[in-house]
């Protein structure tokens, strides 16, 4: 096609490798899908041509529906400018998690995941994969029912619209059938470990909360079971649910040690590494309180953490206050281990990187 | 890539082109191809053109739409290029029913490109122009390289919006043609004054006996200071940036040359942008009202449902152009049908009457047929009116609250997108605000020698809302790559007047005061 060549041409200055100058205008473009209710953007790389154009104190709109005044907006675009370019029909449509965590791993070309341990056992599962005429009515595929009863009433003329009655018969029915499939088990768990401390401020966490959401999709889209254990930290570590993960806030100093303790605790007493496949993540702003408490972390995990598990990913989110030491601390005492992968995130366009950092070995 | 059109479906063009001819509508010939999903892609990241000039944007565009359809979250059912005759494009994998509401929309829209005043100037051959343009950048690539044009074109696209859709209707002054009259009367032999100093040449030796470039060295008006040729300055504020720079900028011959084709493209799109919401409420009504009079079979009537429904579909922060459109046009062709206009209507307050006004004179039925007066009255909407006037027309309470329209606005508090009122005046003023000069700063020249100094100085006529500083800041990098001498823009920030300027290599930003000198022009 004509347009290889400049499609090309785009992802050339995408990836860096020429007209390095436009680079600098480089954004994170979204294709907006929908899984369940919530929105959810998938990054497209946008490059955007400066132009004169109106500033921070234009962003209002008219949109149409139903709320009060201070109720909040759904997302998607106000009336904008029309664009220039004609006739074009967009159909917004839902995307499942799977997908989403297809076109994420076809976006960032990461590598499926090995998983290692028990990976011969299979078991097998039942999907819904297509509709037939006969079968239980627990699994009547109700709007497909719904509009072959439909169409046959309008057809055969029983149908009136003032009052919108529609009964169903026998041959209206239709079914969900499956097929099924057999799939290697393997489980994992994946054991998050945030840094609470009074240095963590609202942005750090939501950071946080994105990455933790693409990591968690990936390794969902890898995994058939998957387990997520939540640890929050100070100087002392305790475990908590998810809700709790994304909200607390504490205050005071930072041992980090202290969640490591806990996460080795946690695999002791509940996943056998011979049987499970385990990932660790922590996310921190990299201020350790003290530097003989950093080389205990090193101890810890050289000697009971990494050669226990798949993957430890340490995450460093930009932050006002501290040092940001930590990650060095990592680099030093910890050079070139596999599973060892660390990153940083100072804003929402490094996470797309950071997940790629994560997975790109396929650990 | 080209496909015939399976027979089936050039018998239903035809006979939609009938059904349509019937009902009033006027188009230029239509023809319609048939593409994949992955050539639509390119189609309409070429802007519905099957050839463009090669640049990575058109790439870009390209990239996100396929992705858009690989992932499923959308899918282009339709293109259309204004043009005679006109050209459009069907999906393959679309239903037949599919198709046949694309061929009924797809005439709505060349009706509307034909007879709106607002494409009265539009060119009409853009298909062949637009293959002559890639061919000439082309060619300029193959000479100068990908790079150097490369770059020139994306500097020429920070400006392309800088142009004045509305001159195409009126000669805001006189033309160069002065100088195309020069030449006719050196052709008849007579001696002109200004052409003093060149050689006597017939026109078509005239360019190698007396080179432009020599012209300009030996030319009387050489400003000392710059060396430059001394620039015109606008007599008024002038909105045709493009023009200006194209007319006064140095820029060698293939850079003009490319200048002037960004231009004529940008002054070919927009029209569209202008009547993006009555263009798209036109072809809706049409293939509406087309498919239900004529032309939906019974088996095919909850498809049509459900995909038209599905165009037509708003979610609170967005307002559907083709709803909108489509709404209004019908609110204006039943008050129109009930004689809700007029000053007496205007006049009278009273909610229940003006509820039930005309009702015995409104025939039956939603879709209300050729030759009502609220048929005629649309008709008219469409030859003259853009999205700015239609709705600063027919926009009323009424339909505000019909159509459950409400005024958000951005709160820093939470950071959050809330409902603000449904004020009826505040709406269509934040509407009617969107869509003048596409919801872009109105920027022009005031000054093209500015100081005396041969520097570009142009204004932002403010209006309550303020340049986005980043933006401009890298703009006028990309005015200096053009005009290679100092600019400047000047606007208002913050309530204080501020003058942002590039002089090649940084920079600046400084408060306008008594001391700051003036630009030839002023907007006072």
């Amino acid at each position: 096609m004509k347009i290889a060549k400049d499609h090309q041409r785009f992802r050339q200055i995408v990836k860096g490798k020429i007209r390095k100058d436009l680079r600098k205008f480089l954004s994170q473009g979204e294709l907006l899908g929908r899984e369940g209710k919530r929105s959810i953007s998938i990054p497209v790389r946008n490059i955007d041509t400066p132009r004169f154009r109106y500033g921070d104190n234009s962003d209002s709109g008219v949109g149409s529906g139903d709320g009060q005044p201070g109720d909040e907006v759904g997302s998607g675009e106000g009336l904008g400018p029309g664009g220039t370019q004609q006739g074009q029909h967009i159909l917004e449509v839902e995307v499942g998690l799977d997908e989403l965590a297809d076109i994420l791993g076809e976006e960032l070309q990461l590598p499926r995941i090995q998983p290692r341990g028990r990976k011969n056992i299979t078991s097998e599962r039942d999907r819904y994969t297509g509709i037939r005429q006969s079968g239980p009515e627990s699994l009547r595929h109700f709007k497909r029912t719904f509009r072959r009863a439909l169409r046959r009433q309008i057809m055969s003329g029983v149908y009136d619209p003032s009052r919108p009655r529609i009964i169903f018969e026998r041959g209206d029915k239709v079914y969900r059938s499956w097929k099924t499939v057999l799939s290697p088990q393997s489980n994992a768990v994946i054991i998050y470990m945030m840094d609470v401390s009074g240095s963590m401020g609202s942005e750090q966490k939501e950071l946080v909360r994105l990455e933790a959401f693409w990591i968690d999709a990936w390794l969902r889209r890898n995994y058939q079971g998957i387990e997520s254990r939540y640890i929050v930290h100070d100087v002392r570590a305790g475990e908590v649910d998810r809700e709790t993960f994304f909200r607390l806030r504490e205050d005071g100093g930072t041992r980090i040690s202290s969640a490591f303790r806990l996460a080795k605790e946690l695999l002791e007493t509940s996943y056998d590494a011979n049987e499970w496949n385990v990932y660790l993540f922590h996310f921190s702003d990299g201020d350790n309180s003290s530097e003989s408490d950093s080389r205990e972390c090193c101890r810890m995990l050289s000697e009971d953490l990494l050669p226990q598990i798949n993957l430890f990913g340490y995450c460093q989110v930009a932050s006002a206050y501290g040092s940001g030491n930590f990650i060095n601390v990592l680099h030093e005492h910890l050079p070139d281990i596999d599973n060892l992968i660390t990153s940083r995130v100072n804003t929402k366009d490094d996470i797309y990187d950071s997940i790629k950092t994560f997975f790109m070995s396929g650990q | 890539m080209r496909r015939v059109l399976p027979k089936i479906l050039a018998d239903y063009a035809e006979s939609i082109a009938e059904y349509a001819r019937l009902e009033g509508l006027d188009f230029y010939p239509t023809i319609f191809e048939m593409l994949e999903s992955d050539e639509m892609s390119q189609v309409a990241a070429y802007g519905g053109f099957p050839q463009r000039y090669p640049h990575w944007r058109f790439g870009m565009e390209y990239d996100r739409l396929r992705k858009q359809h690989t992932y499923g979250l959308g899918k282009i059912y339709e293109m259309v290029i204004n043009n005679d005759p006109c050209y459009a494009y069907l999906l393959r994998d679309n239903a037949l029913v599919d198709q046949k509401t694309v061929i009924a929309h797809v005439y709505g829209h060349c009706d509307f490109f034909k007879n709106n005043q607002w494409f009265a100037k539009t060119n009409r051959r853009m298909m062949d122009d637009m293959a002559n343009h890639a061919t000439r950048v082309r060619r300029y690539i193959s000479r100068h390289g990908l790079d150097p044009v490369e770059e020139f074109i994306d500097t020429c696209l920070s400006v392309e919006n800088l142009i004045d859709p509305h001159s195409v209707f009126m000669q805001r002054r006189e033309s160069r043609s002065a100088t195309k009259e020069r030449a006719q009367k050196r052709e008849r032999g007579e001696k002109d004054s200004a052409d003093s100093g060149k050689y006597p040449a017939k026109s078509y030796m005239d360019r190698y006996i007396n080179p432009p470039a020599r012209s300009t060295v030996e030319s009387t008006d050489l400003d000392y200071e710059t060396g430059r040729k001394h620039i015109s300055i606008p007599s008024h504020p002038m909105r045709d940036v493009l023009l200006f720079i194209l007319e006064n900028a140095p820029l060698k011959d293939w850079e003009a040359d490319v200048l002037s084709i960004v231009r004529s493209e940008a002054y070919y799109f927009a029209p569209q942008g202008q009547t993006k919401i009555l263009n798209e409420g036109w072809a809706s009504y049409w293939h509406s009202t087309i498919m239900t009079r004529y032309c939906l079979q019974a088996e095919e009537l909850i498809t049509y449902c459900d995909h038209h429904s599905g165009t037509l579909a708003t979610s609170p922060g967005r307002l559907n152009p083709y709803k909108l459109g489509i709404e209004l046009l019908r609110d204006v062709e039943k008050r129109w049908n009930t004689g809700r206009y007029g000053p007496e209507y205007d006049a009278c307050d009273d909610m229940e009457t003006r509820r039930n006004w005309g009702k015995d004179k409104a025939p039956a039925g939603r879709v209300v047929g050729r030759g009502s007066p609220g048929r005629e009255k649309i008709y008219q909407v469409r030859s003259i009116y853009n999205d700015v006037t239609f709705l600063d027309e027919f926009l009323t309470p009424e339909f505000v609250e019909e159509q459950r329209l409400f005024h958000y606005r951005y709160d820093p508090a939470t950071g959050r997108m809330v409902v603000v009122n449904r004020d009826f005046d505040r709406i269509k003023q934040q509407m009617l605000f969107m869509l003048t000069n596409h919801a872009q700063p109105y920027i022009y020249v005031l000054d093209g020698n500015y100081r005396n100094r041969g520097e570009l100085y142009l204004g932002h006529r403010h209006g309550y809302i303020d340049l986005d500083i980043k933006y401009a800041k890298e703009t006028l990098k990309a005015l200096y790559r053009l005009w290679r001498r100092p600019v400047h823009v000047e606007s208002v920030i913050d309530d204080d007047p501020i003058l942002f300027s590039f002089d090649g290599e940084q920079s600046t930003q400084q408060t306008i005061d008594d001391a700051t000198p003036a630009p030839a022009n002023s907007f006072a």
